[in-house]
This record gives C-alpha cells, sequence and structure tokens, in this order.
C-alpha cells in the first residue's frame, strides 16, 4: 500500500480530522479564538465558569443518551423522565425542608432508575423497537408530570436553600454540578473501556448477532442502558431543579434533542457500536459554547435553534466524507 | 409456523409466504390489525356516546375533524417513508418554517397567495434537501432529519422572532376553517380525503408503491433488481416537505395567525398515528387505510377526552400507552404462546421491574396525596 501523497498541511489536517475528538477540539479552538478577538471577555473565568454549568446537566444525559445510542437504540424519553423526576422530587422537597440534599440526589436516582426500568423492559422483553417505545413513554411520563403536579409549578421561594445550594455550592474549588458531571464521565469512561458490561455494549452494537452467537446477554445488556439512562435522567433531575430553583411542567421539554446533538456531534454513529467518551464530552461543550458566544457576541437568541441544527448537519456531513475517505484509502 | 394438511390452498401459499418472510408474526398480525382499529373505533364511539351528550354532535364532530387534518397531511407520506424503514422527524418544523415564511412576508406586503406558494416551494425544497442527504449522501435518516427538525424550526424563529403574523384575508383562512358549501364537511377535511386516496392507490395500485414496501423489505435486492432506490427515497422525501408546507398553510390559516412555534411537536404525533395504524417502524409493512383508521381513532379519543376535561398532556398519556401496547400486546402474546419458553432469570427481571414500577407509583400517589386534598 502507498502512501497518497498529499501537502505537509492537508496531511495534518487530515490527521486531525480522522480523529474525531483532535477535529472537534480544532473546531472549538478556532471558534474560542475567533470569539475572544470579537469580544475578550468571552475568556474571563466567570464566563467559562458560566459555560460549564450550563451543560453539566446536557453531559451527563449526553452520556447515558451516548451508551443507548452505541446499542443502536434510541431514548427520546430523557426530557419527560427529567420533567416528571424533577417535578415529583421538588414537590418531596418543598414538603419536607429538613431533608438532606444528598437524600433527595438519591431518590432522583431511584426515580429516574423505575422509569428507565420500564423503558427497559418493554424494549427487551416486550420487543418494542427503541424509537416506538420511548417515543410512547415520552408522552407518557410527560403526561404524568401534569397529572402529578395538577399544572402547577414548584417555585424558589418553596424549595429550601440546601437543595438549591445543591448544585450550585462550592466546597472543591468547582460547583458540585460540574464536579458530578466530571465524576459521571470519569465513570461511564471506565465502565465503557475496563468493564466487561461496557465492552458488551460496544459488542451488541456493533453486531447484535455476532454478540449473541458469542454468549453475550444481549437483552440484559439492553435492559441496562435504559436502566442507567434513567438513573442519569434521575439525577440530572434533582440538579435541573436545583440550579433553576423550580420545578416546571415543561421543564426539559425538547431537551431529547440536544443529548442526541451532542452525542452525534461528539462522534456517535447512529447505527450503533461506535462512540467514546472525549468526544460525547467535547460535544456538549461545543453545544455550550457556541450558545454562549451567540449571546456574547449579541447574535439575536432566535439563530441559537438554527446553529444547532445546522452544526449536526455539518457533523455528519464530515464524518460521512471523512469516512469515504477512510475507506478508499483502505481499498487503494 | 406449522403447515395443516387441510388448508385450502390460499392459506397454504399465505403460510409459504409467511415460512420466508423475516417477520411473519408481524405479516400475519397486521392482516387483522385494521379490524382491530376498527373494532377499537366502536368502541370510543360508544364508550364516548355513553359519557358526554355532546359527542354525537354534528357540529361538535365538525369543528374538531379538522384540528387533525394537518397531522394527516403529514401522516400521508410519513406512511411511505416509514414503510422504506426511514423516518422524518422535520415535518413538523419545516411546517413552521414555512408557515414562518408566509407569515413574514405577508408582513412585508406580499400579496398571500404569493406568499403562499413561496411557503410551498420551501417546504419542498426543504423536503428535497432532506433526501438529498438521505438518499444521496447515504446518511441516516434518523440524524438528518433531527439535524433539519432543529435547523428549520430555528429559521422559523429567525424569521419572526417573538412577532407573530395574522389579519390574513378571509379568502385565504377559508382553507382551514371554511366549509364545503351547503355541508358541514371542513375544507381541510376534504382534501385530505382526496389526497389520502391518492396516496394510497399510489401505495397500494402502482409499482412505485409495491418499490416502497420492496425497499423497507431489503434494500440491497431492490438495488441489485434495478431499482432505483436512490431516487424515489429522494421523492418520498420531498413529497414530504411538500406536505408539511401544506399542513403549514392550513393550520396557518386555521389559527388565523403565525408564531414561530406553530405545530412544535407535531412530529411525534404523526408517527404516532403511522405506527399506531401498523406501520412497521422497521419497514416493509404497513397499509393507508390502518393509518387513516388509526388517525380516526386518535381524533376520537381526544375529542371525547376534551369533552371530559381531560387535559391535552395528559391524554398524551393515553395515547402513548395505546402506541406502546399496539405493539407490545401482539408481541406477549406471542411469546407466551409458547414459542420461547421464560428462563426464571427474565422471570425475575420482569418481577424486580414491576416492584420497581409498583413502588414508584405507590410513592407517585402517596406523595402526591397533599395535590390532591388541595396542601
Amino acid at each position: 500500500m502507498t502512501e497518497p501523497r498529499r501537502p505537509k498541511l492537508a496531511g495534518f489536517l487530515w490527521a486531525v480530522v480522522r480523529l474525531r475528538e483532535a477535529g472537534i477540539g480544532l473546531f472549538i479552538i478556532i471558534l474560542v479564538g475567533l470569539v475572544t478577538l470579537r469580544v475578550p471577555a468571552f475568556l474571563s473565568p466567570d464566563n467559562l465558569l458560566d459555560i460549564l454549568l450550563n451543560i453539566s446537566i446536557l453531559a451527563i444525559v449526553a452520556l447515558a443518551q451516548t451508551m443507548v445510542i452505541i446499542t443502536h437504540g434510541i431514548d427520546l424519553s430523557v426530557s419527560s423522565m427529567i420533567g416528571l423526576a424533577a417535578m415529583m422530587v421538588a414537590f418531596v422537597v418543598k414538603q419536607n425542608p429538613e431533608m438532606p440534599a444528598l437524600l433527595a440526589l438519591l431518590l432522583g436516582m431511584m426515580l429516574g432508575a423505575a422509569l428507565g426500568a420500564f423503558n427497559g423492559l418493554i424494549i427487551t422483553y416486550g420487543k418494542v423497537p427503541p424509537l416506538i417505545a420511548t417515543l410512547g413513554t415520552l408522552s407518557i411520563y410527560r403526561g404524568l408530570v401534569f397529572f402529578y403536579s395538577g399544572g402547577t409549578w414548584i417555585n424558589s421561594f418553596e424549595l429550601p436553600k440546601s437543595f438549591k445550594l445543591l448544585s450550585k455550592g462550592t466546597p472543591l474549588l468547582l460547583p458540585n454540578m460540574v464536579l458530578l458531571a466530571l465524576l459521571a464521565a470519569l465513570i461511564v469512561y471506565y465502565f465503557l473501556n475496563h468493564t466487561r458490561a461496557g465492552r458488551d455494549i460496544y459488542a451488541v452494537g456493533s453486531n447484535p448477532e455476532a454478540a449473541q452467537m458469542s454468549g453475550i446477554p444481549k437483552q440484559r445488556v439492553l435492559f441496562l442502558v435504559y436502566l442507567l439512562s434513567g438513573v442519569a435522567c434521575g439525577l440530572a433531575a434533582v440538579l435541573w431543579a436545583s440550579r433553576f430553583e423550580s420545578a416546571q411542567t415543561n421543564t426539559a421539554l425538547g431537551f431529547e434533542l440536544q443529548t442526541v446533538a451532542a452525542s452525534v456531534v461528539g462522534g456517535v454513529s447512529i447505527s450503533g457500536g461506535v462512540g467514546t467518551v472525549p468526544g460525547v464530552i467535547l460535544g456538549a461543550l461545543l453545544l455550550g459554547i457556541i450558545q454562549n458566544a451567540l449571546t456574547i457576541v449579541r447574535i439575536s437568541p432566535f439563530w441559537q435553534l438554527a446553529a444547532q441544527g445546522l452544526l449536526i448537519l455539518i457533523a455528519v456531513i464530515v464524518d460521512h466524507l471523512v469516512q469515504q475517505r477512510a475507506q478508499r484509502e483502505v481499498q487503494s | 409456523m406449522k403447515q395443516t394438511p387441510l388448508a385450502p390452498a390460499e392459506t397454504q401459499v399465505t403460510n409459504l409466504i409467511n415460512e420466508f418472510a423475516p417477520r411473519r408474526s408481524f405479516l400475519a398480525r397486521f392482516q387483522r390489525w385494521e379490524w382491530m382499529l376498527v373494532g377499537l373505533i366502536v368502541l370510543v364511539v360508544l364508550l364516548n356516546t355513553q359519557l358526554s351528550p355532546y359527542f354525537l354532535d354534528a357540529l361538535n364532530l365538525s369543528r374538531t375533524s379538522s384540528d387533525f387534518m394537518e397531522m394527516g397531511l403529514m401522516m400521508l407520506p410519513m406512511v411511505f417513508i416509514i414503510i422504506t424503514g426511514n423516518i422524518d422527524l422535520s415535518v413538523a418544523s419545516n411546517l413552521g418554517m414555512c408557515a414562518s415564511l408566509m407569515g413574514w412576508l405577508f408582513m412585508q406586503g406580499v400579496n398571500i397567495w404569493v406568499a403562499a406558494f413561496a411557503a410551498l416551494l420551501l417546504g419542498t425544497l426543504a423536503g428535497f434537501f432532506n433526501g438529498l442527504l438521505a438518499a444521496r449522501m447515504k446518511l441516516p435518516a434518523l440524524v438528518v432529519t433531527l439535524g433539519t427538525y432543529a435547523f428549520y424550526r430555528g429559521v422559523a424563529y429567525v424569521l419572526l422572532g417573538d412577532q407573530a403574523a395574522r389579519d390574513y384575508p378571509e379568502a385565504f383562512t377559508y382553507l382551514g376553517q371554511g366549509r364545503l358549501p351547503g355541508t358541514l364537511i371542513p375544507f381541510s377535511v376534504a382534501l385530505f380525503i382526496v389526497l389520502a386516496a391518492a396516496f394510497g392507490l399510489v401505495l397500494h395500485r402502482t409499482t412505485f408503491g409495491r418499490y416502497l414496501y420492496g425497499i423497507g423489505n431489503n434494500e440491497n435486492a431492490c438495488i441489485y433488481s434495478g431499482v432505483p432506490v436512490s431516487r424515489i427515497k429522494l421523492i418520498i422525501f420531498t413529497l414530504s416537505g411538500f406536505m408539511a408546507a401544506l399542513a403549514g398553510l392550513i393550520l396557518a390559516a386555521r389559527f388565523g395567525s403565525t408564531r414561530p412555534d406553530i405545530g412544535n411537536g407535531l412530529e411525534l404525533s404523526v408517527i404516532t398515528a403511522a405506527v399506531l395504524g401498523g406501520v412497521d417502524i422497521n419497514g416493509g409493512v404497513g397499509s393507508m387505510v390502518g393509518a387513516c383508521l388509526s388517525l380516526l381513532l386518535i381524533g376520537l379519543m381526544r375529542f371525547g377526552m376534551g369533552l371530559l376535561n381531560i387535559q391535552g398532556q395528559v391524554q398524551g398519556v393515553v395515547i402513548g400507552l395505546l402506541l406502546i401496547l399496539s405493539i407490545l400486546l401482539p408481541n406477549g402474546l406471542v411469546q407466551l404462546s409458547g414459542v420461547k419458553r421464560l428462563d426464571r432469570r427474565s422471570i425475575l427481571a420482569v418481577l424486580v421491574v414491576v416492584i420497581l414500577f409498583a413502588l414508584f407509583f405507590g410513592f407517585f400517589f402517596w406523595s402526591r396525596a397533599p395535590v390532591l386534598i388541595g396542601g
């Protein structure tokens, strides 16, 4: 095989683009550079912290979404799980103001686990396609939010201070929420790369038949990822209620799109089997930076959604072109 | 499936087909699915007439029927797309973008019909763009349309911002609010019926329609048999864009105004209607009659629940459950009928989830008690 000749710069760029994480990293650096030239305050510690705070919840849920997508599934119900768990936790906290904040966190994760387990059950044992199953629970869980709250909201003054500080408190330099997101990323990284169950997730996603033949319990792996997605949503729900100091009937409405976007931009393949934790974190970071940059450069907030959509499209198109070229290289 | 020796020739052939079809249980099931839907519709009508005296009111039914026509118009091409094993998540955003463009142009002083034409053109182009990416570049339709879902809705916000376009001329609002002269049939319903018949004929009576099933069942086989797969996909995505724009015009006409969030979330209702109608999300199976029956069922259920003062969001619980059950029950029956023995482990897993869920709902109602009492 002869290495195709190419100018040096193009060769370097090719190498960078080919490594997905490096490609997004480069894009982020260029973007940050451009925005900083325009508005130097962009790189101030306050603003950076703001970006981190804004993407923490997204990162936690996107990590779980990534595991689901790696198995060639999708979890559209994340937004409704967050909404329901947030409403229930906020309600319980309102009724019991002296409740320790950590217990609220635990409660949220358990509620999320129950919701995720239900998804997992109908997908594995009920053999309902993931898209349909979670489309159904998307509206079921959202409906339960209305049913539960009777259409009312939980406002900031109804929540105790300890609960509000749960996400924003900074006992260890960074806000708890950011630390939790980092911790989640480390755990998921270890889980996906260094444990048997984690490797099984990739195996099921890249070739379900082969995985089953080699004795991987496919159903149990699928059940696990939806369960974990629920747990992550429960955690995210408590953080959400704590950060925004409220629980509304429309909490996290439409959030499922952002989690899928962060995964896809981060190089997770929707056809399963491909995706890394650093990629997803960078994907979430890119989404957060774009959101922040648009505001700080004073582009109308109405552009945000269009920019997000454009970013997803660019990501998949670039991915496709890179893959095509890589394939051609292998063939030659 | 065991072949019975005394079965008539027709059943034998069906059995033979089922023997070789990859999803025979699906095929067998959906032959009867339309009848299930008819039964459910009868049940819902009977139940609702018992529950509310206003249900069987012609004027009420006429008014409420037009509420579901935008959904229906987008459902028609969606059935095509899902049968080929693809999906279009961008329809509602496309609807919003087109309606917003029309509203924006109208506010700039452009004639409403010119604006409407421009919206139709934009919608068709947007569908064509989806098709280009999904069919020509062979990107997964789910991701492509997820991207354009955000992008098209974003364009709607860019166009109108926090404004609302209103004061459309009466000749235009007729599209959404008017009735056929001398009858109670809304114009949009008549339009839907005509188009549904056309789409149904194309799906079930033309080569193009057969190709759609072929692509859904085995795309590679179709490519090797010389079916112009990528052109067909391009056509159906473009068609979907056009219909989304048309639905946008009708929705804007019905509301008499356009805001950029118009039709938000409608794509999920559209997909729900198609899947509940027996269209297999994995492609290859489905009928236009089933899809239209399911639209009718959803419409009647929502109307009935609305009369009972059940909030729209809580109605979603029922529709969502119905969607899941429509696939879960037949699958569960197949499993329970002894095709596959349940081992102890899976029974244990089911039990754990059931207990978990029971605990969840126990907590759900226990913690909610103060709300009910009025605390």
